[in-house]
């Protein structure tokens, strides 16, 4: 079980079951401690409740009281083949912003309909976010099964509604799982109550996911930062595609001049030949580097200082047309300014709003931002890491953004 | 990439990163496991020369052998060590048998760390929490603002998206940052066998015995084990289900008393 953990995201309308699913899935996996189970029982006697699967998850002192998760929360969970780090996204409005810090980290989601509400607000608007933020490999769990009696009638009815959903965001669904996460049907094994359906538990959809590869991609090395070790100058940085080799030639972007990089190191290992994606080493090249810097051995997709991109407004404040704010790609940073919006939609409702001088809280919106100078980017779906962005204000992130 | 590789790499990128955010930056050094770690993480961020100082927070009812191995590593590794203690409390007799635990902890491990950012000025400190330690930890983000009072405002943080921390905080607050919050317990363990980072030896057996967390000597218990090597303790963490810190008086106490530290500041 040496293969890299792969992060998954579960959204889906509050109250269809995430957090039970979740606790569900770390009970079957034998992930939890006995202390933690009485802990949790305690907690819901305390409170007059039976016992609830969603308070694994729900383990603030406040969410016990109120009965609501307010923040993603990152846990863990493994089966035979591989661990699993599980982000759990509230489905509340106001707390879409921690749910797209959340997914934007994820490499499978898991899109989750209560089989007696059908397809809600939120659900939409979490199937645009997963779209958005590249997130292709989608299971959609039904749950509550229990509650219409395991009907596959029921299902297909939800099942295609579902697929339309997604469909509306060019996704996919890889299954459609009918489940009790209550009961734990078909979580980690499957039920026998719902004979007439053949595909993959839970477990097995997840385990069926493949993590992003970046590797096999033209080289892209951001510089972090410049560090003077035993009197020589070393740039780090984290290889964010490809490979990383001395002696290799490379085009420093956005200035485009070329050079070679002399050694590659990390402390504590002589003589390093290579390093690959998401190792962070220190190198040694010819010309002088800076933070900011991308050294690639491919041309970048665009080097340019007008971007044009899809961005997801996280706070609570509006945009106007023309406010100043640092775009942050990579270790790349420019001042900039949205310029023109060319439209703007509530993801859920997909209703495009008229006026396009701002910008409103939870909106998405495709825009085209002026920078004060030039960068190195990508699309996102090629190289992910320089294909995706923060914009800033006064130091707090206001919006992601991807680029199309 | 192996999953070990995979979490250093991580914890290198935010270690450098904070340290170009924050020139003013420190480290917060207990001398337990986790933070150990996280030393030896920064040693290799900055290729075996910290540029920052390490700070310990003494409440001076450490073991003895934490004295000990603070003082050897702190001089074989080159750290510019600060020992933070709250002088005036120390003095007035303040220990875990004066008022509660919880009074202890806020005075001789809090205070004294407000204390010595005070005094130092220091914009950012590096800590080596992690998320699987305790539910309210799951909720954590890697650059984390504290407030003058250290209160960790949980219900509205800002985002933080594809390794884009943020770059700054207002003038009167910290920014907590927290490279391993990723690691789990097990993590940690596999890391300092596959590292060979040296560890207190309070975590290996001794007649039967041995800390699974260590702190304070008078609110540390020992747990049954006879793991007596780090290979051992990674052998008995993969057959174990009571969690890490069932030893520790200070949770016992209140099942909430963790959740009340972290908000009067200190981790
Ligand atoms: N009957 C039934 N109820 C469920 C099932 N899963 C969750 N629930 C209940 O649905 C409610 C909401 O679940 P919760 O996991 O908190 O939803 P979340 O808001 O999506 O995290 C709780 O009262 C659960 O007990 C299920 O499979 N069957």
């Amino acid at each position: 079980m040496d293969e890299r953990s792969l992060h998954i995201v579960i959204v889906g309308h509050v109250d269809h079951g995430k957090s039970t699913l979740v606790g569900r899935l770390f009970h079957d996996t034998g992930s939890l401690p006995a202390e933690k189970m009485n802990e949790i029982r305690r907690a819901c006697e305390e409170l007059g409740k039976p016992f609830e699967f969603a308070y694994i998850m729900d383990n603030f002192e406040e969410e016990r009281k109120k009965g609501i998760t307010i923040d993603i929360a990152h846990t863990f969970f493994a089966t035979p083949k591989r661990r699993y780090v599980i982000i759990d996204a509230p489905g509340h409005k106001e707390f879409l912003k921690n749910m797209v810090s959340g997914t934007s980290q994820a490499e499978a989601a898991l899109l989750l309909v209560d089989i007696s509400q059908g397809i809600q607000e939120q659900t939409l608007r979490h199937c645009f976010v997963l779209s958005l933020l590249g997130v292709r490999q989608i299971a959609v769990i039904v749950n509550k099964m229990d509650l219409v009696g395991y009907s596959k009638e029921r299902f297909d009815a939800v099942s295609r509604d579902a697929i339309a959903a997604l469909a509306r965001f060019n996704l996919a669904p890889a299954y459609i799982i009918p489940i009790s996460a209550s009961a734990g049907e078909n979580v980690a094994a499957k039920s026998p109550i719902s004979s007439w359906y053949e595909g993959p538990t839970v477990l097995e959809a997840l385990d069926s996911f493949e993590p992003l590869k970046v590797e096999e991609k033209g080289l892209r090395f951001p510089v972090q930062d410049v560090y003077e070790v035993s009197g020589k100058s070393v740039p780090v940085g984290r290889v964010e595609a490809g490979r990383l080799k001395p002696g290799q030639e490379v085009v420093v972007y956005p200035g485009k001049t070329k050079t070679r990089i002399t050694c590659v190191m990390k402390f504590m290992e002589e003589g390093m030949t290579e390093a690959g994606t998401g190792e962070c080493v220190g190198i040694t090249a010819e010309a002088a580097l800076k933070r900011g810097d991308i050294l690639a051995d491919t041309e970048p997709a665009f080097i340019t200082s007008s971007v044009r991109a899809n961005i997801f407004w996280m706070v609570d404040q509006d945009y106007r047309l023309g406010l100043p704010m640092v775009f942050k790609c990579a270790t790349q940073e420019a001042i900039g300014r949205i310029d023109k919006i060319y439209k703007r939609f509530d993801p859920a409702t997909e209703k495009t709003e008229d006026d396009l001088t701002v910008i409103k809280p939870a909106e998405v919106a495709e825009v085209e931002i002026t920078l004060d100078g030039m960068v190195a980017i990508d699309s996102f779906s090629e190289i992910p890491e320089l294909g995706r962005f923060v914009l800033e204000h006064a130091g707090t992130p206001v919006a992601g953004g991807i680029i199309i | 990439m192996d999953h070990l590789t995979a979490l250093e790499n991580k914890s290198i990128f935010i270690i450098r990163e904070a340290y170009y955010r924050f020139k003013d930056i420190a480290m917060l050094w207990s001398v337990g496991k986790d933070s150990t770690t996280l030393l030896w993480l920064c040693r290799k961020a900055f290729f075996g020369k910290i540029p920052f100082p390490v700070i310990h927070i003494d409440t001076t009812y450490k073991f003895p052998e934490m004295y000990k191995f603070r003082d050897e590593y702190a001089k074989k590794w080159g750290l510019d060590l600060i020992v933070g203690r709250n002088d005036g409390q120390v003095e007035a007799g303040m220990g875990p048998g004066k008022g509660t635990k919880l009074d202890c902890c806020n005075e001789l491990k809090t205070n004294a760390l407000k204390q010595t950012i005070a005094k130092h000025g220091f914009k950012a400190l590096l800590l080596g929490i992690r998320r699987d330690e305790h539910g309210i930890r799951a909720k954590e983000r890697i650059f984390s603002p504290r407030d003058e009072q250290f209160k960790w405002n949980y219900e509205d943080q800002p985002a933080e998206l594809w390794d884009q921390y943020r770059s700054t905080v207002a003038d009167d607050n910290h920014c907590r940052v927290h490279p391993i919050l990723h690691m789990t317990e097990m993590d940690i363990w596999k890391y300092v066998q596959r590292e060979n980072i040296p560890i207190s030896e309070l975590y290996l057996s001794k007649e039967g015995k041995r800390f699974r967390s260590i702190g304070c000597a008078p609110c540390c218990n020992p747990i049954d084990s006879a793991a007596s090597s780090v290979d051992e303790i990674v052998t008995e963490l993969e057959t174990t289900t009571t969690s890490e810190r069932a030893g520790r008086a200070q949770d016992k106490e209140d099942a909430y008393t963790m959740q009340k530290l972290r908000s009067l500041g200190y981790m």
